[in-house]
C-alpha cells in the first residue's frame, strides 16, 4: 500500500502529439481515485504512465515516496485490470492467478493458499480448473480481479475494467469492485469513460479533457460546483441545460426570461472585459411544476411557460422535455460533449430543455406548462474560456448572490 | 490436402448462405459442428448444399485431374518392373519394387541426409525466422525497409540462389572459398552438407519469419502489458505468454517448412549433384526416374517420399493439433 504522486507528468508521442499535459495529483495511500473523461482525453495514457507501460515525457511519479520513472512495470509493484481482462488463454483460472505470485517465486503451499482466499472472496472456487475460453464476461471479468488481489500490490490500476459487461451485470460488478477496494484498502486508480462508474465509485474524481486536467474532487463537490462548462456538462445524467444569456443592464436576457442578478456577480460581468454573452447552466432537477410550489421557494426563483414536448415517466419522478424559443449556446466544449455523447445534436445544447419534475406533476405532453427554477442553482459560463463565474472561493454561488 | 480442402470449403460456403437467410450469424460454429450430427436437412438448405457442390465441381475436376491422376499413375508404376531401356521386360511384380528399394543402402544414406537437413534446417529456421519476426513485428522506424530487407532471399528464384553459392564457393574465384583459404568444401561430404544447409537456410528463413509475424499479431497487446504488470521479465513474457498464444502459428509454419524441407532438391541439384553421397530422397529418385529411366524403381521412391510427407503431415495435424491460423478462435477470446 502506497501513496502515489504525480508531479508534473507529461506525455509526448514521438509525432509531436501532446497525449497528456502537466498532470499534478496526489492520490493518497488507500484512496479510490477515478480518472474520467471522453475518449483521447489522455486517461488510459495517464494509467500506463502510473503503471510504466508507458515511458514518462516529463515530469515525475512517485509511489511511496520513491521515485519510479525510470522503473520497470515489473518492480514497481502494481497490479492492474483491462478492459480486456488480458486474461492469458493458455492457463486454467488456478494458473492465470497463480501466475505473478508464481513469477514472484513464492513457495508452491504459499500460491494456492493464496488463490484459494482470493477465489473464496471472488466466488470463483468451482470455476479454478476451467480455461478463460470456457467463462462467461464477468467471470473473466472476476479472474483478471482475482489475479490482481492476490499480490497484495502497492496499487491497483484499472482500466475500464466494467466496460465490457452488459449494462445489469456492470452496476452489480461496480458494488463488488467498491466493496473490494474498503476490505482491502488498497490505492485503487480506475480509469473509466462512464460518468455514473465515476460518481459512484471514487472517494475523488479527476476530470481530464484533451490531456489536462479540468476539476478534481469528491463526485457530488465536482456535481455542485463545476469549475468550468466541460465539467458542468460531463458530470450529472441526465445533463445539464445550457441556455444562451446575454447580458444588458444588470440583467440576463435568456429563452426563460430576464434574469436578475446580484451585486458580485453584476460586478464580476461589468467589468471592462467581461463577455457579453454568457451561458446558462441549469440542472434537470433544479425545475419544477409551478402548481407545486410553495410561495416561500416560489420567491427564490423565477418561472416561465412553455410547450411540452416528451413526458418520461420513470416512477419517482418525471422527466419533462420541453421546447424553448431562443438563441443555442455555442462553446468548444459543449460540442466536445455533444461529439462524445455521440449526438450531433446533444440535449442540453440544443433549444431542448430536460426538467426533471415531481411524481405528483399533472404535465401531460403537448400542453403548455409554467414551470418554476431555482436561481440560487444556476451556473454562468464565460463561453470563450468555459470558466464557472458563479464559483466564489470555490463554491457555486447561485446568480442571485451578492 | 487439397482435395479434402474442396468439399468442406463448399459446405461452409453452404451454411454461411443458410446462417444469413435465417439471420443467425452467431450460429456458425455451432451449425458447423452440427453438420456432422446429420440433422435432417430442409429442402432449402438441401438446395443450398447441392449448389454448393456444383460450385465447387470444377474446381475438384482439375484438382483431380492434375493431383490424383499423377499420384495414382505413380502408384500403378510402382508396382511394376518398368525400365524404359529395356521395355521388352515391363511386367506387374507387386510390392518387389519397394522391397528392393527398402532394402538398398543408397536409399536409407539418402533418406538419412534428408531427415538430417530436414530437422537442422528446420530448427534453425525457427529460431532465426522468430528472432526476425520479433526484429520485424517490433520495428518502428524502417519498417518497410528492414521488412524488404528480410524478405529478399525469399525473393530470388532457389537455382538462382544455389548457383551464387556454388560459384562464391568455388576455390580460385569464390570469395567465400578465398576467405578459407581456398579450400574446396564442395568436394567433401561434411561441409558440403553444411554449404547445403546453410543455402537452405538462408533462402527459407523469410518465410518462416513471415508465418510467426502472422502469429505474432495474435498475441494481444494487452496481454503482455499485463504480464509485465504482474512481473514478468521480457524472456519469461516471450516464453510463459507469447510462445504458447502463437503456438499455433509455430506448429503451422513447421508444417510447412518439413514437409519443403524433406524434399529439398534444388539447392543440392546445383551445389553438389548429389555427390559424395549427399543426396536426398528426391535426388535419388529423380536420378532413377529420369536419368536412370527406371521408371518402377523411380516410382516407388516417388511414392515412399509421398508417404513420408504424408507422415509427417499426419502428426502434426493429429498428434500436434495443427490448425489454419486463427481457426481456433474460441480458444483465443
Amino acid at each position: 500500500m502506497a501513496d502515489i504522486v504525480l508531479d508534473k507528468v507529461s506525455k509526448k508521442f514521438p509525432d509531436g502529439t501532446v497525449a497528456v499535459q502537466d498532470v499534478d495529483l496526489e492520490i493518497a495511500d488507500g484512496e479510490f481515485v477515478i480518472l474520467v473523461g471522453p475518449s483521447g482525453c489522455g486517461k488510459s495514457t495517464t494509467l500506463n504512465m502510473i503503471a510504466g507501460l508507458e515511458d514518462i515525457s516529463s515530469g515525475e511519479l512517485r509511489i511511496a515516496g520513491q521515485r519510479v520513472n525510470d522503473k520497470a512495470p515489473r518492480d514497481r509493484d502494481i497490479a492492474m485490470v483491462f478492459q480486456s481482462y488480458a486474461l492469458y488463454p493458455n492457463m486454467t483460472v488456478r494458473e492465470n492467478m497463480a501466475f505473478p505470485l508464481r513469477l514472484a517465486k513464492l513457495d508452491r503451499a504459499t500460491i494456492d493458499a493464496k488463490v484459494d482466499e482470493a477465489a473464496k472472496v471472488l466466488e470463483l472456487t468451482p470455476l479454478l480448473d476451467r480455461k478463460p475460453a470456457n467463462l462467461s464476461g464477468g467471470q473473466r471479468q472476476r479472474v483478471a480481479m482475482g489475479r490482481a488481489i492476490v499480490r497484495q500490490p502497492k496499487a491497483f490500476l484499472m482500466d475500464e475494467p466494467l466496460s465490457n459487461l452488459d449494462a445489469k451485470l456492470r452496476v452489480q460488478m461496480r458494488t463488488v469492485v467498491s466493496r473490494l477496494q474498503k476490505q482491502l484498502g488498497t490505492t485503487t486508480v480506475y480509469v473509466t469513460h462512464d460518468q455514473t462508474e465515476a460518481m459512484t465509485l471514487g472517494d475523488r474524481v479527476v476530470i481530464m479533457r484533451g490531456g489536462a486536467v479540468q476539476q478534481v474532487g469528491p463526485p457530488q463537490e465536482l456535481y455542485d460546483h463545476p469549475r468550468n462548462l466541460f465539467v458542468a456538462g460531463f458530470i450529472g445524467s441526465p445533463s445539464m441545460n445550457f441556455l444562451h444569456a446575454a447580458v444588458s443592464e444588470g440583467r440576463l436576457r435568456t429563452a426563460l426570461g430576464d434574469v436578475a442578478i446580484g451585486d458580485r456577480l453584476r460586478r464580476q460581468i461589468e467589468g471592462a472585459d467581461a463577455p457579453r454573452e454568457l451561458i446558462l447552466g441549469i440542472r434537470p432537477e433544479h425545475f419544477e411544476d409551478a402548481e407545486l410550489i410553495d410561495e416561500e421557494t416560489r420567491r427564490r426563483g423565477m418561472e416561465f411557460d412553455a410547450p411540452v414536448d416528451i413526458v418520461e415517466s420513470m416512477g419517482s419522478d418525471k422527466y419533462v422535455y420541453f421546447t424553448v424559443e431562443g438563441e443555442r449556446a455555442t462553446a468548444a466544449e459543449l460540442e466536445e460533449l455533444a461529439a462524445d455523447a455521440g449526438a450531433a445534436d446533444f440535449a442540453g445544447a440544443g433549444s431542448s430543455l430536460v426538467t426533471r419534475l415531481s411524481a405528483e406533476s399533472a404535465v401531460r405532453e403537448g400542453e403548455n406548462r409554467r414551470v418554476w427554477f431555482n436561481l440560487d442553482k444556476i451556473h454562468l459560463f464565460d463561453p470563450s474560456t468555459g470558466r464557472n463565474l458563479t464559483l466564489h472561493e470555490g463554491r457555486a454561488a447561485g446568480a442571485l448572490a451578492d | 490436402m487439397s482435395i479434402n480442402a474442396t468439399p468442406t470449403g463448399a459446405d461452409v460456403a453452404a451454411d454461411e448462405t443458410a446462417t444469413r437467410s435465417t439471420g443467425r450469424h452467431a450460429a456458425v460454429p455451432a451449425q458447423r459442428a452440427g453438420r456432422r450430427a446429420k440433422a435432417p436437412l430442409s429442402e432449402n438448405k438441401r438446395a443450398e448444399r447441392r449448389l454448393g457442390w456444383l460450385l465447387c465441381a470444377p474446381a475438384a475436376l482439375v484438382m483431380v485431374l492434375v493431383t490424383a491422376y499423377p499420384i495414382l499413375y505413380s502408384v500403378w508404376l510402382s508396382l511394376q518392373r518398368f525400365d524404359l531401356r529395356f521395355p521388352d521386360q515391363r511386367e506387374f511384380i507387386g510390392l518387389d519394387n519397394y522391397v528392393t528399394v527398402l532394402t538398398n543402402q543408397f536409399w536409407w544414406t539418402a533418406f538419412g541426409v534428408t531427415a538430417l537437413i530436414t530437422v537442422v534446417t528446420v530448427a534453425i529456421e525457427l529460431v532465426l525466422g522468430m528472432g526476425l519476426a520479433l526484429i520485424m513485428h517490433r520495428t518502428l522506424v524502417g519498417r518497410g525497409i528492414v521488412r524488404t530487407a528480410a524478405l529478399i532471399p525469399y525473393g530470388i528464384v532457389t537455382v538462382v540462389a544455389a548457383f551464387s553459392w556454388r560459384y562464391a564457393w568455388t576455390p580460385g574465384t569464390g570469395y567465400l572459398a578465398n576467405v578459407f583459404d581456398g579450400s574446396a568444401p564442395l568436394t567433401e561430404r561434411a561441409s558440403s552438407l553444411a554449404i547445403i544447409m546453410l543455402a537452405e537456410i538462408w533462402k527459407t528463413t523469410p518465410f518462416m519469419a513471415l508465418l510467426l509475424m502472422a502469429g505474432l499479431a495474435l498475441v494481444p497487446e494487452d496481454l503482455l502489458k499485463a504480464a509485465s504488470t504482474d512481473g514478468a521479465t521480457s524472456w519469461q513474457r516471450f516464453t510463459k505468454v507469447m510462445l504458447p498464444v502463437m503456438k499455433p502459428a509455430i506448429l503451422v509454419a513447421l508444417l510447412f517448412r518439413t514437409l519443403d524441407a524433406f524434399r529439398v532438391f534444388d539447392n543440392i541439384f546445383v551445389l553438389t549433384a548429389g555427390g559424395n553421397e549427399t543426396s536426398s530422397v528426391s535426388m535419388l529418385a529423380y536420378n532413377n526416374l529420369i536419368r536412370g529411366l527406371n521408371l518402377g524403381i523411380g516410382s516407388t521412391m516417388s511414392v515412399l517420399i509421398f508417404i513420408a510427407v504424408a507422415i509427417i503431415a499426419f502428426v502434426f495435424v493429429k498428434l500436434f493439433g495443427t490448425a489454419a491460423p486463427g481457426s481456433d478462435d474460441g480458444e483465443r477470446r
